[in-house]
């Protein structure tokens, strides 16, 4: 679908969005998530159709005053940027990955974005392996079916080492990307689908309420 | 869960003075109908006493628009977003066109993606 400047929206900054077809209708959401400065939005940006959006969302540290609307200004507020771009897939299908903060004071944000995803992408960079482990906990503990892709910055160890490293099981698919390469992540979003037709949850849901 | 900040980069706290002016001191409105990824859709032209940001919104949604889409055109929080479409959603100017969820459930296999869905996305991601 071409871009088309003409019907941009006064209201938009020139962004160079171009719009979703008026058949859209159903949006899936795949997310990237990882340690600091290991490549998400670099992946985000490689396969997305659209120059990749950036956004906030305001966290409100405290949960009183709620009711309360005049507490609204005073209550602590954190702001998350995360990023996303998009793929259209059919006349109404459209998936949107989105890149999660990497600092770790954003962490807790992630289990929201997996919320309703089909699935994740966990990038590893290899000197910092550790920073994957919370990752994968999360990834397992919400039930939510990912791939892991080794993001080379450099010499490192071999992905045999690195399922090691992670206690990776042998069903969780493993594989090398360069996130600046079309079509490496692609590669890698190809690996998590291929899983997802494969995947059944855990049978025994002892605390999954839907 | 360990949320504490490990630096002391400056957070942003994005003029709460602001927020609270465009929303009208409204807290979060926990819609949870409304997802970051529904499309959005202008059911109505911006009237000419609406609120910029209502006028703004409407504007950006003459074709489907996700809510996070919005949020980013628009710089506004999607939190934020999500309390002024709510509003354009009870007067009937906008539409919203909810994620489907992808899982089908079989009694014996449990709940699945639905394997049309998969081969679409799949399809799409080789035109790549
Ligand atoms: N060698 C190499 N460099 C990469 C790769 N992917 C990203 N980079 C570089 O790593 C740096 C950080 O990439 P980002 O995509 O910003 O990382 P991020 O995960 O979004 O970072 P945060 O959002 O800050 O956590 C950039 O300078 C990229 O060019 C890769 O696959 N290989
Ligand atoms: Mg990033």
């Amino acid at each position: 679908m071409p871009s088309n400047a003409s019907d941009a929206p006064a209201a938009a900054p020139a962004t160079g969005r171009f719009p979703l077809a008026s058949t859209a209708s159903n949006a899936l959401k795949i997310v990237i998530v990882g340690g600091f400065g290991v490549g998400k939005t670099t992946m985000v940006g490689s396969v997305s159709e659209m120059r990749p959006l950036s956004t906030e969302e305001v966290m409100t540290q405290a949960s009183a005053g709620v009711d309360d609307l005049s507490a609204v200004r005073d209550k602590r507020t954190t702001t998350a940027a995360f990023d996303f771009g998009r793929i259209t897939v059919d006349a109404t299908r459209v998936l949107y990955l989105f890149g999660a903060p990497g600092q770790k004071r954003f962490w807790f944000l992630w289990e929201q974005l997996f919320t309703g995803s089909l699935g994740a992408v966990v990038l590893v960079d290899t000197n910092r392996v550790e920073e994957s482990w919370y990752a994968i906990d999360r990834l397992e503990h919400h039930r939510t079916p990912f791939v892991v892709a080794v993001n080379r910055f450099g010499p490192g160890p071999n992905l045999d080492a690195v399922r090691t490293a992670l206690d990776l099981s042998d069903d969780v698919p493993l594989l090398e990307c360069d996130a600046r390469r079309r079509e490496s992540s692609r590669d890698v979003l190809i690996a998590l689908v291929h899983h997802l037709a494969r995947y059944r949850p855990p049978t025994s849901a002892p605390e999954m309420s839907s | 869960m360990n949320t504490r900040p490990l630096n002391s980069e400056p957070l942003e706290a994005e003029a709460p003075d602001r927020l609270y002016t465009v929303t009208g001191g409204r807290g979060d409105a926990e819609d949870p109908a409304l997802d970051s990824v529904s499309l959005v859709v202008a059911e109505s032209d911006p009237g000419p006493d609406m609120q910029s940001e209502h006028a703004d919104i409407l504007r950006l949604c003459v074709h489907p628009i996700a809510v996070v889409e919005i949020s980013a055109e628009l710089r506004l929080p999607v939190s934020v977003v999500r309390i002024l479409l709510t509003d354009l959603l009870d007067t009937g100017a906008v539409t919203a066109r909810h994620p489907v969820p992808s899982t089908t459930s079989s009694p014996r296999k449990g709940p699945r993606h639905d394997p049309d869905t998969l081969k679409q996305v799949l399809l799409a991601l080789q035109r790549l």
